[in-house]
């Protein structure tokens, strides 16, 4: 049979980089196939060679047996392929029918028939069985379902193959739940799916077949009946990669972090945190897990002094620490992993060394009487670059040189370098590959074991499970519930974070 | 490192090569000789010693604008209205200048300088005020106060500042002691010009300070996460901006006028913007396109003497240059402006 989509001898450099070296892949109609591999491994330049983003060097793409011309997005789409990419290109102020027809809207003359807009979208979403209410604003919608609108804008083009680029990475369990149904409808109806992700346990749930990339090149293709998560984790990395973290027992001593009634608003002036108390003691690491919105973002801010506290107290080893004041807190002890490190973690035209020193600069050594020392400065990240093997040539080359697990490293060093009383620690492996995800892992363990008291907030629910002495779970802007992470099951906990009592 | 500010360099260097050839052909097309007409630009703009001299003045003018405009850039504020800045600062300075008898020059000029810088500080922080508490954008609100203070200075000229018994609406004249001196014909301001340059480059390089107003400019979410005062490094870097500006108008008072009638100082805000955009918001980096510019100006009138063309034609080559050297960098400015904009929150990275 004729595959729907081939790549042969795809290759791509940019300048310092072989992106992609001779890569071969066939992708057949109905199949799905997952793209696997570490940050940086190519699977995104791939992915764009095939939707012509991105125009490669050498090699072919044909589609259904015709050879596609390079570097054209019009003529992939001719062909058949559409893409969802990782950030969403919607309009938030508009409605759903459209955001889905914009750019090519049914019209009679100069008008746009709304009516004949509202029916093709309801008869789309049918079709596929990808429910939306048409008439929704996007800005209103859970992520889940912004990026179900951009799948069916896709599909909207007729199209035999799709691309996915990272679909699942800002997902909560159960929106991936779903997405994953989706593909498998969509796979079940005749397209052929083409999708990047690093969470190994979608691959083995959803793919027909497993492409693993590393450093550019192709290092084999397997299916999940042949494999399994550590398979698949050492392919990508090329060595064995321990996937459950090892911990000896916490010994939890003083409180060293003592919420008491704290409220906070989000953006938008609407409650996000509501009479929330909780301590975390030295030496333990307790997990906030909740579906993403549920507060945690707020409260982390309020807590590291970046956001109002509207009501109560934050105790950092026992005195008060200042509301609206970052500098002040992070003065007390605390260290504080964002969870955006592009917006808030790292400025990304700075070097990686004024990075590394980024909430430290106006202090000694880095600066005497407000004249900084650079000698300090360049030995101190010198230190860190190769104590936290932050995979670059130079301290001196820009953040944005770094690919994501990096960056996550240089964040995650500046923050776990100062001896901190208290580490609240956000998202802190969104986005980050499996070797470096270990990493941090193993880090954080050994913080809490050096006699730090440790928050962590994930959505990654299997994060909390295998890191955390406690786990609270957050909804709706409170605690429901907090339990041992020991003898935490995966359902109930679930069950609690969709609001569900036990 | 290397490799980038010669890049850097190539855009403007070759934004003037291209603009000189268009240059070249419309004054061809005008039936006049292009290589005489730049044969003269580069004469009495800096080979002849007169010419020099203007050149070098009119540059170091440029040059403190341009470093009033670079400030602020910097901490990410685009002080577009720098000109009601340099209107405070000129008549502020004048005033001392007239008003203060019988104390010597090296005590005199610095007071003046101070007390116009103060003036253009208090315009400029003014609006870095309303931005940091209200959210005030100071692109609306510098324009807005250019207008306030062009009505405020014409009314002090036209009453209290004005010099009784004559036609036109002016100052008294500036005292000997507050008129900067040349050295060996050169201009003084020249030199105070690119010292004030090397010192804003070390402030932004090497001091804490100077550092997070940078950062602040370059990420705003990541300096409040690293305990930098966004709202405070924004008031600060528009009254160092509006003091820089302010400085400016003294100078001019100083070294040029001789005395304050606004029409004078028309313009010399507007140049320090296109300055700081050559020289890529580089205090050191302004200073060859402000010397460039500079010569361009004190030319002027001799292109249209000595080689019959329209003295217009340097506005023209100006704005070309302008046009080609900026484009891009303006719009890396307005897309990094932009990215907070943009669609749906998407995943962070």
């Amino acid at each position: 049979m004729e595959a729907l989509l081939r790549i042969e001898h795809l290759s791509k450099s940019f300048p310092g980089v072989k992106a992609n070296d001779d890569i071969s892949i066939e992708v057949h109609k109905g199949e799905i196939v997952a793209l696997l591999g570490e940050n940086g491994a190519g699977k995104s330049t791939l992915v764009k060679s095939v939707f012509g983003l991105v125009k490669p060097d050498s090699g072919t793409i044909t589609i259904k047996g015709e050879e596609i011309e390079p570097g054209d997005t019009a003529a992939a789409i001719r062909h058949g392929v559409g893409m969802v990419h990782q950030h969403f290109q919607l309009v938030p102020v508009m409605s759903v029918v459209e955001n889905i027809i914009l750019g090519d809207e049914p019209h009679k003359g100069v008008f746009v028939t709304k009516k004949a807009a509202r029916e093709e979208v309801i008869a789309l979403s049918a079709r596929y069985g990808l429910e939306v209410d048409p008439d929704a604003f996007v800005e209103d919608l859970p992520v889940g379902i912004q990026q179900r609108i951009e799948i069916l804008k896709a599909l909207r083009k007729d199209i035999d193959l799709l691309i996915l680029d990272e679909p699942s990475a800002v997902l909560t369990p159960h929106e991936i739940d779903e997405l994953l149904e989706v593909i498998r409808k969509l796979a079940a109806s005749g397209v052929g799916i083409l999708f990047i992700t690093h969470k190994l346990h979608e691959v083995m749930a959803v793919a027909d077949r497993v492409v693993v990339l590393r450093n550019g090149k192709l290092v084999g293709t397997t299916t999940p009946k042949e494999t399994n998560e550590e398979g698949l984790a050492q392919m990508m990395v090329g060595r064995n990669v321990v996937l459950s973290v090892e911990k000896g027992p916490a010994r939890a001593k003083e409180v060293a972090l003592e919420i008491k009634d704290l409220s906070v608003k989000d953006d938008r002036h609407l409650d996000a945190v509501t009479h929330f108390s909780l301590e975390v003691r030295a030496g333990e690491i307790l997990g906030i897990a909740g579906v993403e919105g549920n507060g945690q973002r707020e409260l982390v801010e309020a807590i590291c002094g970046m956001r109002h506290r509207q009501t109560g107290t934050v105790k950092v080893s026992g005195k008060e620490s200042p509301d609206m004041d970052p500098r002040g807190v992070h003065l007390m002890g605390v260290s504080h992993i964002p969870e955006d490190r592009e917006k808030d973690g790292l400025v990304s035209s700075y070097s990686i060394a004024d990075n590394l020193t980024l909430n430290q600069f106006n202090l000694k050594p880095f600066s005497v009487k407000g004249i900084r020392d650079f000698n300090a400065r360049d030995e101190y990240a010198d230190r860190l670059v190769k104590e936290f093997d932050i995979r670059t040539p130079s301290f001196q080359n820009s953040a944005s040189s770094l690919s994501g697990g990096n960056k996550q490293k240089v964040v995650v060093a500046r923050e776990l370098t100062q001896n901190s009383h208290v580490i609240v620690a956000s998202q802190p492996t969104r986005g980050v590959d499996v070797g470096s995800i270990e990493f941090i892992h193993k880090q954080l363990i050994s913080a809490r074991d050096g006699g730090a008291a440790v928050l962590l907030v994930s959505a990654e629910l299997d994060e909390i499970l295998s890191l955390s002495d406690r786990i609270a779970v957050m909804f709706g802007g409170k605690i429901v519930a907090i339990i041992d992470g020991q003898d935490a099951d995966r359902q109930y906990v679930g069950r609690l974070m969709a609001g569900l009592s036990g | 490192m290397k490799f980038k500010i010669t890049r850097d360099a190539l855009v403007p260097i070759a934004s003037v090569l291209v603009a000189l050839a268009i240059g070249a052909i419309l004054i061809a097309a005008q039936g006049h000789s292009p290589m005489q007409a730049y044969h003269v630009l580069i004469v009495k703009g800096f080979q002849s010693t007169s010419g020099l001299q203007a050149t070098l003045s009119k540059a170091g003018i440029l040059i403190i604008s341009g470093l009033a405009i670079t400030f602020g850039l910097r901490a990410g504020l685009f002080n577009i209205g720098a000109q009601g800045q340099v209107l405070s600062g000129a008549l502020a300075f004048t005033y001392i200048g007239y008003r203060l008898h019988g104390i010597p020059m090296w005590i005199h000029i610095p007071i003046a300088l101070i007390f116009g810088a103060a003036c253009g500080a208090l315009v400029g922080g003014f609006a870095g005020f309303l931005k940091a508490t209200r959210g005030v954008h100071e692109v609306i609100s510098t324009i807005m106060l250019n207008s306030i203070m062009a009505a405020i200075v014409d009314y002090l000229t036209q009453n209290q500042f004005r010099l009784q018994g004559q036609p036109n609406t002016r100052t008294p004249d500036i005292l000997h002691s507050a008129r900067l001196p040349h050295i060996f014909g050169y201009p003084t301001g020249f030199i105070i010009a690119v010292l004030l340059a090397i010192v804003i480059n070390w402030v932004f390089k090497r001091t804490t300070i100077g550092f997070e107003l940078d950062t602040v400019g370059r990420n705003r979410s990541a300096s409040w996460y690293a305990g930098i005062s966004v709202k405070k490094s924004i008031v600060l870097g528009m009254l160092v901006s509006g003091a820089i500006a302010g400085f400016t108008g003294g100078m001019f008072s100083s070294e040029t006028t001789g005395y304050f009638v606004p029409a004078f100082y028309s313009g010399i805000g507007f140049d320090g913007i296109t300055i700081a955009l050559l020289g890529r918001a580089n205090p050191i980096a302004l200073i060859p396109g402000a010397i460039f510019i500079g010569g361009m100006r004190s030319a002027q009138s001799a292109i249209q003497f000595e080689a019959g063309v329209s003295p217009d034609i340097i506005n023209l080559l100006l704005a070309l240059v302008l046009f080609f050297a900026t484009a891009p960098f303006l719009a890396k400015l307005i897309k990094s402006n932009a990215k907070t904009l943009t669609t749906t929150s998407g995943w962070g990275s």
